[in-house]
């Protein structure tokens, strides 16, 4: 990676559909041990989701996701939310 | 007046063109359930996928942590899960799968494993029942539309029962759908759960392991994710019997709307016979009985 980027790719995804995709600068996301903030270049992690608020800041795009719980994956500035039901809102 | 033969053939034709009119109208409905059917299929794909490049990531970050859906275990009790459809009218959709998992049951009881047996679809129900078989849960209502919340139903109760010891490994008897005229019952391990492997077959030990942070701890995060990998597993499955079920109703009413036109073609021309012959009689018998008349 030459230059670092200030945004990174997100995926929302139920079993059912992909229910958001794209650029975003900002995600914060409540895991199973409390709330964290993610960035770009965030480093690898994988989180349990708790039952929450997913929120996406795209541009100027608010993106709010209700989750009924599921996963988080970080890996090579992707962030993928594997999520077992959810509701989005965006704004 | 119509005779009674053409009145009897009239009423014939109107029935069998009735009957035409429903088995086109479920030819109909079965073609737009395949289309929904094998797109909620492409739409589960991506999480399907995710799933497994996640399960992969972290069985080979976390080296070799256990999970009790992992752990293979002596086969005392085996769980057979069989995917029919509630309705018939479909074909061979049900009995082909349905024999296939009769099957396997009489070979294993051969070897002395015992049977736990669930059902989805009336049709399985009936059919094991009917045959003395004990039903340990039935899923029913499911197949025309599968959902995620059925997959999650029924992924609980075998979870549940592989985790209490119930049964020692559960396979699940469904239909893959190739196309409109291929459909292959099948057979697939549910559990214990097997790693999913790499593409070309072999567990992927080469590729660089990825560190991650976990939160929390990795064998928490795995006993997580692999009850969400059976459910989509079987949500899967039950989206492809789905397909399979409308491909094969599709095409068994294809068949009874073109037998309902070809009756109706041949009782036609029958009724078409009998007004003629009866046109027939009734000029012979005027100019019988004109003749009569001029001759006397």
């Amino acid at each position: 990676m030459v230059v670092a980027s200030t945004s990174m790719r997100v995926d929302v995804v139920s079993p059912e559909a992909v229910l958001w995709s794209g650029e975003a600068e900002f995600v914060v996301a409540r895991t199973v041990d409390g709330e964290i903030g993610i960035l770009a270049n965030h480093e690898p992690l994988m989180a349990a989701l708790a039952t929450g608020t997913v929120n996406i800041q795209a541009g100027e795009d608010r993106i709010r996701a209700t989750v009924g719980g599921g996963f988080l994956q970080i890996l090579n500035n992707a962030v993928t939310l594997l999520v077992d039901e959810a509701t989005l809102e965006e704004d | 007046m119509a005779s009674a033969e053409l009145r009897a053939i009239r009423r014939r034709i109107r029935s069998v063109e009735s009957t035409k009119k429903i088995t086109r109208a479920m030819e109909l409905i079965a073609a737009s359930r395949i289309v929904k059917a094998r797109q909620r299929v492409r739409a589960a794909r991506p999480y399907a996928e995710k799933m497994i490049e996640v399960i992969r990531n972290v069985a080979r970050a976390s080296g070799d942590v256990g999970d009790p859906l992992l752990e293979r275990r002596e086969l005392g009790t085996m769980g057979v899960l069989v995917v029919t459809s509630d309705r018939g009218l479909a074909g061979a959709y049900n009995s082909a799968v349905l024999r296939m998992a009769e099957r396997q049951m009489v070979e294993l009881g051969d070897q002395g494993v015992a049977i736990r047996l669930y059902a989805v679809g009336k049709k399985a129900q009936t059919y094991f029942s009917f045959r003395g078989y004990e039903m340990a849960e039935s899923f029913l209502a499911v197949t025309d539309q599968p959902t995620y919340a059925d997959a999650r139903r029924i992924a609980q109760v075998l979870t549940d029962d592989y985790r209490s010891g119930t049964v020692d490994a559960v396979d699940i008897f469904y239909t893959v759908y190739r196309s409109a005229l291929s459909y292959i019952p099948s057979r697939a391990e549910l559990l214990p759960v097997s790693p999913p492997v790499d593409d070309d077959g072999q567990p992927d030990a080469s590729g660089p392991a990825v560190s991650y942070e976990y939160e929390p701890d990795p064998a928490a995060i795995l006993g997580r994710l692999l009850p969400l990998y059976v459910e989509s597993a079987i949500y899967e499955q039950l989206l492809e019997s789905s397909a399979s079920e409308h491909a094969s109703r599709q095409r068994a009413m294809k068949a009874a709307t073109d037998n309902a036109e070809e009756l109706i073609r041949v009782l036609t021309r029958t009724a078409n016979q009998a007004r003629q012959a009866e046109i027939t009689t009734e000029i012979a018998e005027i100019v019988g009985g004109a003749q009569a008349m001029s001759a006397s």
